[in-house]
């Protein structure tokens, strides 16, 4: 049974149609990514997984359970996380605060607890600060925990964004174009990283990029997408070569 | 110099309640960045809240503090859910006048049901200490002390417990809160609540204080709180606070040397110039607009 399945998802802007008859299905512990131009629908179709949008037509269900019309948090809490094209972190809170907040669905205690510092309020807080220190180490940010997120250098906001994304524990993590602005080199290790990701926090990713080199490297299956609309899907080695991908990234050549 | 003690004093009276009303603006803006005009009459209904209670049902000073604050916050998380809510998406524009709507709402309301200022019994024996020129009242004592307590209360959420967390966060990008599993709707009714609650509670010690009640007492006292929110830097809770006790501080000090009737002009005076000094507050922090 797939992870998650799409299924005729359909998406328009005031007529735009941006997401139109999108079907796709990703197994447990896959690595899939979606290519495409600019403009190709690619973040609306994460908008619309993580309840950002509300699809205008389709389903989309994840564990059997239709996400449609869900709340955004509800969907956060059955299991989806996923980082943002532009870096979208908590700037003026603390890096361990970011990575704090998103525990917030695993926190148990209630108001009244807490304004009375009775039952549980002292050791749920410990436990998400110390499981956020713990995250933070892995991730080797522990040494920047007090600082603001946003004096935080570019590529380590990158680092900082995913690993407020597993905090949620989520199933399924959805990136976003994760290696914008970043050289070959640091590509290179992004590809490791990522792997890594997979393995050490057993989830499914579902990567959007444009960086043709980590696509191929990394990802089992890819699937690309053109004005809102599947135009190949399969292996990287069968959509390196296809008439239809080269045609939307380089055009048609015009015969005088 | 008795004289001067016994005037700040009176100034921090004033200015706690000043303080506690200017939070729920300040809450409210920080996480909607709107201004919830209603604000000043919900406090007015706190002072109302107590007169009923004190009257019919002849509750003594804490449950009747408690019960105005319930009423009140849930007075406010029912506006935001019916009145703010459908706006959420809306230009910040038609949210405030539907505020100033809201506001209009209760005071003619009030005003509908009880139409003379009423008069709040007296709930607690008050004792008057002097000491030379110098004279202390308890119920005095109680209102600085209360507000400070609220104050600590509130500082102790936002700061320290993860609804807090959620409305820093909130505060600074409202649409990837929800995707920390964070329920913002949840969050924003908890902030109405706590801010117009605090509200309330400033509404009793008002009411203690100035026995005299009207359905119009809010629209003044409103509109001198939010100088004190704004003052501070709009958004920020313990700027508002600070601004809280700078204009108490001004007011008592214009009416101590200069005739009282400076006093307003003072206050939207001291608003005037700060604006163009300041336009951010005083903890407030300058946000450039990126080009």
């Amino acid at each position: 049974m797939p992870l998650l399945e799409i299924q005729k998802l359909t998406h328009r802007f005031a007529g735009l149609c941006a997401v139109s008859d999108f079907n796709f299905a990703i197994e447990p512990h896959e690595l899939v990514g979606i290519i495409g131009p600019n403009g190709a629908g690619k973040t609306t179709v994460f908008n619309l997984i993580t309840g950002v949008y509300r699809a205008s037509e389709g389903s989309i269900k994840f564990e059997d359970q239709e996400l449609v019309g869900l709340t955004p948090h509800k969907i956060t809490r059955s299991g989806i996380a996923r980082t943002f094209q532009n870096i979208r972190l908590f700037k003026e809170l603390s890096v361990l605060d970011n990575v704090r907040i998103a525990h917030y669905g695993q926190i148990a205690y209630t108001p009244a607890e807490a304004l009375l510092h009775i039952g549980r309020f002292r050791a749920e807080e410990k436990r998400i600060t110390s499981q956020a220190l713990d995250l933070l180490s892995i991730f080797k940010l522990d040494e920047m925990a007090g600082e603001k997120a946003k004096n935080l250098p570019y590529g380590l906001q990158r680092r900082l964004e995913i690993a407020r994304a597993l905090a949620t524990k989520p199933k399924l993590l959805l990136l976003d174009e994760p290696a914008a602005g970043m050289n070959p080199n640091e590509i290179i290790q992004l590809m490791e990283f990522i792997g890594w990701i997979r393995q050490t926090f057993s989830v499914t990713i579902i990567l959007i990029e444009h960086q043709m080199r980590l696509v191929m490297g990394i990802c089992e299956r890819i699937v690309v997408l053109d004005f809102g609309a599947t135009i190949a899907a399969g292996l990287p080695a069968e959509i390196q070569n296809h008439p239809r991908v080269l045609e939307a990234y380089l055009g048609v050549e015009v015969t005088p | 110099m008795a004289y001067i003690f016994q005037q700040s004093l009176n100034a921090l009276q004033l200015g706690s309640i000043y303080a506690l009303i200017a939070l729920g603006y300040t809450m409210v803006y920080g996480i909607l960045t709107m201004i919830n005009f209603a604000h000043g009459d919900l406090f007015m209904v706190g002072a109302f809240f107590c007169f009923l209670i004190a009257v019919y049902l002849h509750l003594s000073f804490v449950p009747t503090l408690l019960l105005s604050m319930l009423g009140v916050a849930f007075l406010g998380v029912v506006i935001e859910r019916f009145a703010y809510k459908p706006l959420r998406n809306a230009p910040r524009v038609s949210a405030i006048i539907t505020a100033l709507g809201v506001g209009l709402f209760l005071e003619n309301f009030t005003l509908a049901l009880s139409p003379y200022p009423k008069h709040i019994p007296q709930l607690l024996g008050n004792t008057t200490w002097t000491l030379g020129s110098l004279s202390l009242s308890s119920l005095q004592i109680l209102i600085i002390a209360l507000s400070l307590v609220l104050m600590l209360i509130l500082d102790f959420i936002v700061q320290r417990t993860k609804a807090g967390m959620a409305m820093r966060a909130i505060s600074w990008d409202k649409t990837i809160v929800p995707l920390m599993g964070v329920s913002v709707d949840k969050i924003i009714s908890l902030t109405f609540a706590i801010g117009t609650g605090l509200g309330g509670a400033a509404g009793v010690m008002y009411g203690l204080a100035y026995p005299i009640i009207d359905p119009y007492m809010g629209i003044m006292v409103g509109w001198k709180a939010f100088i004190c929110a704004v003052v501070g830097g709009i958004g920020n809770i313990r700027g508002a606070m600070i601004g809280g006790f700078i204009l108490g501080a001004v007011e008592i000090m214009v009416a101590a040397f200069l005739p009282s009737t400076y006093r307003d002009v003072v206050a939207f005076t001291l608003l005037l110039i700060l604006l163009i000094v300041r336009p951010y507050g005083i903890l407030g922090k300058p946000q450039p607009q990126k080009v």
